[in-house]
């Protein structure tokens, strides 16, 4: 991947539009896939796949809770159930179904969470949840996934629906960014390499691609050499990637788009603690609430900015501008 | 179709016997949830004796009708069947919540054969034999699938959700059963937080509703007879029961939620129940 631009551009398509073709597509070859919504398939673009397959999309109304045990039991007997609303109700919600009917039970019920941290824009603090891949990295069985633009979730998006195991998806349905090259592959639970460096390595996810693609430029330019991981996989964690970073680049940026405790941070951090101490900062929510305001305002009044990341890069390396 | 007087006979016969299995399991052990267990016992010998499509031998049979047991606690009396119906070794039961076990407190799909789904955390296997309803309808079979829950287990909204939706969704192949013995573990239902009118509920909810005596497997059989025979409609059947109902330690007691017993006790109990089951 050494020919990555690190330079994010934005596609005409939201990302909803792309998932509605593959739901489109994979719906047609497997007549297993079941469609379950909570009265929000207007805004995710699963309204379609009622059209298209009125059999198999379910809308439960507003009961976060019974779709996801209405899924645990569809998956029970063998169907494919994708559930979807926003990211706070399709976690913290409905947290103990999703802990007892699903993790628990063991069965490969697939939920996509929309709107993931500030991109829950103007629906504000209820809507932002800054907490659920981290809660959800506490349930065994789980497997936790956050593509970050529509590239990389088409090539994640079988390897998803048929996972073995139940699947958290954080979905940016809204947002155009584009970050990788149609051709590139990513495999849940390895981490992409999406540029080689030697001083300092940079761990991003989601939205925070694009961030950390412009905070490396900046260093870059700085002459420092960087190495840009893109961690899409929070749950099973790619330990050896993240150690290997840590020997050999001795310094390591994390920056998430979700709450430093207990998110990707966090998960770096066991590693590096238990493995490879090296120096680390987080970039991400310090431990507040949301409240509404664009991305960009978000990222800027959070410290989550390229800038942000290239002073804690810069930090850690004992340079001052 | 009506049972004859032979299979009633036959079915309160194995009812008794199952509730020796079950008082005999949690008595080994010397505490449980021997209240909520025995109150099921003469609903799960109709579904499972007279009822379901099942095979013993291959609990996974696609075709088979499913079983939920939301109440999940009350594990020993399905256990009690499954063992005696061959689903698992019969020495089985004297593993009850012991380590490694394959019996644990609450129902588990994955540790049990023919237990069909994981319940526990109140309020949740409804959901899930909803989903499994609605798979058998949105994929043209034609098995039933039928779910227990508790009196105080219909506190919790989700159960209401998951009503809502099945008779929203015309679920006719779905039949579930609410164990009313009116007691939780703080004392009566009626006194913590009451239920009813609890049968107006369920028809409120567009459910076909019926009440029976919950220890008259006559009653339960003809209750499910006429729950099959629904074209629309999810079917709930209340059933009137007595908590811990044929241990004479337990019964009508709202102690009996999860109690200690002696060797005693238990064996006494089940020495009441042989001498009944002969007089049959």
């Amino acid at each position: 991947m050494n020919n990555l631009k690190l330079e994010p551009t934005y596609d005409e398509k939201e990302l909803r539009d792309v998932y509605g073709q593959l739901l489109f597509e994979l719906a047609s070859k497997d007549k297993r896939v079941v469609v379950l919504n909570a009265d929000l398939a207007r805004s995710d673009a699963t309204l379609k796949f009622k059209e298209l397959f009125p059999d198999r999309f379910i809308d439960v109304g507003v009961a976060e809770a019974n779709m996801m045990g209405i899924a645990a039991g569809l998956a029970n007997v063998g169907l494919i159930p994708i559930t979807h609303t926003f990211t706070p109700f399709s976690t913290r919600r409905a947290f103990d179904q999703i802990t007892i009917s699903i993790a628990y039970a063991d069965l490969p019920v697939k939920l996509m969470g929309a709107d993931p941290g500030v991109t829950a824009e103007l629906n504000g603090g209820t809507h932002m949840s800054f907490e659920d891949a981290g809660i959800m990295r506490t349930l065994p069985n789980f497997v936790i996934v956050e593509p970050a633009d529509a590239i990389q979730f088409k090539s994640l998006f079988e390897q998803i629906i048929y996972h073995p195991k139940p699947v958290y998806t954080r979905m940016y349905r809204r947002r155009k960014e584009r970050f990788f090259d149609e051709d590139i592959q990513f495999e849940i639970g390895k981490i992409a390499t999406l540029k080689d460096g030697s001083d300092i390595t940079i761990v991003c996810s989601g939205l925070m691609v694009g961030q950390s693609m412009i905070a490396t430029r900046m260093l870059e330019e700085r002459g420092i050499s960087v190495r840009l991981l893109n961690m899409h996989t929070l749950k099973p964690i790619d330990k050896e990637t993240i150690i290997k970073a840590a020997r050999e680049t001795g310094r390591i940026v994390v920056a998430e788009n979700h709450s430093i405790i207990n998110g990707w941070g966090s998960a770096v951090a066991e590693v590096l603690a238990e493995n490879c101490p090296v120096p680390m900062k987080r970039i991400g929510v310090q431990d507040h609430f949301g409240e509404v305001g664009t991305t960009d305002f978000l990222l800027k009044k959070y410290h989550m900015t390229a800038q942000d990341i290239y002073e804690k890069a810069m930090d850690l390396l004992n340079i001052r501008d | 179709m009506k049972l004859t007087e032979v299979e009633v006979k036959d079915l309160k016969k194995k009812a008794l016997h199952i509730r020796m299995i079950t008082i005999e399991m949690i008595g080994k052990l010397g505490v449980g949830h021997i209240g909520g267990s025995l109150s099921i016992v003469d609903t799960l010998v109709v579904l499972y004796y007279k009822v379901m499509k099942i095979d013993a031998k291959n609990p996974k049979w696609e075709g088979r009708d499913q079983f939920v047991l939301s109440k999940g606690h009350a594990g020993p009396a399905l256990y009690s069947v499954l063992a005696d119906l061959g689903y698992f070794p019969y020495e089985w039961i004297n593993t009850l919540n012991k380590p490694d076990t394959n019996l644990p407190s609450h129902c588990d799909r994955l540790k049990t054969p023919g237990v069909d789904m994981t319940a526990g955390s109140l309020g949740q296997g409804l959901s899930a034999a909803v989903g499994m309803a609605l798979a058998a309808k949105i994929y043209k079979k034609d098995n039933y699938v039928y779910a227990i829950i508790g009196d105080g287990e219909s506190q919790e909204g989700q159960i209401w959700e998951a009503a809502m939706f099945a008779s929203h969704n015309k679920l006719n192949n779905l039949i579930a059963f609410t164990d009313y013995n009116k007691m939780q573990i703080d004392g009566y239902i009626k006194e913590v937080n009451n239920l009813e009118p609890l049968a107006d509920k369920w028809r409120a909810f567009n459910w076909h509703v019926i009440e029976v005596d919950g220890h008259n497997v006559e009653q339960i059989y003809d209750a499910v007879m006429e729950g099959k025979s629904q074209i629309e409609k999810p079917t709930m059947i209340i059933l009137h029961t007595i908590k811990g109902k044929g241990a004479y330690f337990a019964e009508g007691k709202v102690t009996s939620h999860n109690m200690s017993m002696s060797a005693e006790e238990w064996q006494r109990a089940v020495e009441m129940l042989r001498k009944e089951s002969e007089s049959i």
